[in-house]
C-alpha cells in the first residue's frame, strides 16, 4: 500500500505544480499574440484527443467495443443540448445494454 | 461530475482500498489523472508508470495555466490560489472566448465540483461493493461522454474545429504506438498547426 500513497503524493504535488507554473512564471504579463493563439486552441485539440483515447483506446491499442455506442449516444445528447446527467447516465446505460446484447 | 466521481470510487476501491481513493480525490482532484493512473494500475502497470500517466495526462494544466495567466492579477499567492482551482470544466466555462478568463467565475464553478468530486468518491467507495461489475454497468463510458460534452462547448469556430480534428487524428495514430498519455500531449501539435491558419 505504500506505493499507492507515493503515487497519490506525487500526483497531488505535480498537479499543483502544473497548475500554478504558468501564472507564477508569467506574473500576469500578456502573452505574445501567436502564443495566445496556440493556447486558445490547445483545449480543443487536447479534449478531442481525450475523446478518442477514452472511446477507442484500450491498453495501448485501438478497439471497437460497447463504449463506442455509449459515446455516440453522448454526442447526440450533447448536440441536442440534453442535461449533463442525461448525457452520462444515458451513455452508461447504452454501453451496459450493448454489453448485455452482444 | 458526481456520477464520474462515484464511478471513480467504485473502480478504485478494489485496487487502492477504502481510504486512498478518497484521499486522492481530496488532494489530486483531477478526473483524467485519477482515472489514468487507476487504469495503469488495473492493467498491471508499476507505480512509476501510473504516476507518469497521471503527470502526462495533467500536463495540459501547464498549457491551461499559461492561457489563464494573463487574466490573473495580484500577488503571487493570490495568483497561485486562483490557478489551483483550475479544472477542465471550470476553465472552459470561465473562458470568455477571446483568450481571457473570468477567475472568480472559475472558482464558482470549481467549488461545487470539488465538493461533488470528494463526496461522490466517498459514495462510490461505500456503495461500490453492492454495485457489481462497473463495466457491466457501462461506467467506463462516462469518460468519453464527459469529454465530448466539454469538447462541444469548447470547439466553436473554424480554427478550434481544425485543432480538434487534428488532435483527434494524432491521438488515433499515436495510441497504438506510444505509451498511454503521450497521444494526448502530442495533440498539442494540432493546436500549434491550427494557430498558423489565418481565420
Amino acid at each position: 500500500m505504500t506505493s499507492i500513497w507515493i503515487m497519490i503524493a506525487a500526483l497531488a504535488l505535480s498537479t499543483a505544480g502544473l497548475k500554478v507554473a504558468g501564472p507564477l512564471a508569467l506574473g500576469g504579463r500578456p502573452l505574445p499574440a501567436r502564443a495566445l493563439d496556440v493556447v486558445e486552441l490547445l483545449a480543443s485539440a487536447l479534449l478531442a484527443a481525450l475523446v478518442v483515447v477514452e472511446t477507442f483506446g484500450k491498453g495501448g491499442s485501438l478497439t471497437l467495443d460497447a463504449r463506442v455506442l455509449g459515446a455516440a449516444f453522448a454526442a447526440v445528447a450533447v448536440w441536442r443540448r440534453a442535461p449533463m446527467i442525461v448525457v452520462v447516465l444515458g451513455a452508461a446505460a447504452v454501453t451496459a445494454l450493448a454489453r448485455l446484447a452482444f | 461530475m458526481f456520477a464520474i466521481s462515484v464511478s471513480f470510487g467504485v473502480l478504485a476501491r478494489p485496487v487502492m482500498g477504502p481510504v486512498a481513493p478518497i484521499v486522492m480525490s481530496i488532494f489530486v482532484f483531477s478526473g483524467a489523472a485519477q482515472f489514468g493512473a487507476l487504469a495503469v494500475l488495473l492493467a498491471g502497470g508499476s507505480t512509476a508508470a501510473a504516476i507518469a500517466a497521471g503527470v502526462l495526462l495533467n500536463a495540459r494544466y501547464l498549457a491551461m495555466g499559461l492561457a489563464l495567466a494573463p487574466s490573473l492579477r495580484g500577488r503571487a499567492p493570490s495568483r497561485a490560489a486562483f490557478a489551483m482551482t483550475t479544472v477542465d470544466a471550470s476553465w472552459a466555462a470561465a473562458s470568455r472566448g477571446d483568450g481571457t478568463f473570468d477567475p472568480w467565475y472559475m472558482v464558482g464553478v470549481s467549488t461545487p465540483q470539488y465538493a461533488g468530486w470528494v463526496l461522490g468518491t466517498v459514495v462510490g467507495v461505500l456503495i461500490g461493493s453492492r454495485l457489481g461489475d462497473p463495466n457491466a454497468l457501462g461506467l467506463d463510458a462516462l469518460f468519453p461522454a464527459f469529454f465530448i460534452a466539454l469538447l462541444f462547448e469548447e470547439a466553436r469556430g473554424r480554427r478550434r474545429l481544425v485543432a480538434a480534428g487534428g488532435g483527434a487524428g494524432i491521438a488515433l495514430v499515436l495510441t497504438p504506438i506510444v505509451p498511454a498519455g503521450l497521444p494526448i500531449l502530442a495533440a498539442a501539435a494540432a493546436a500549434v498547426a491550427a494557430a498558423r491558419r489565418r481565420s
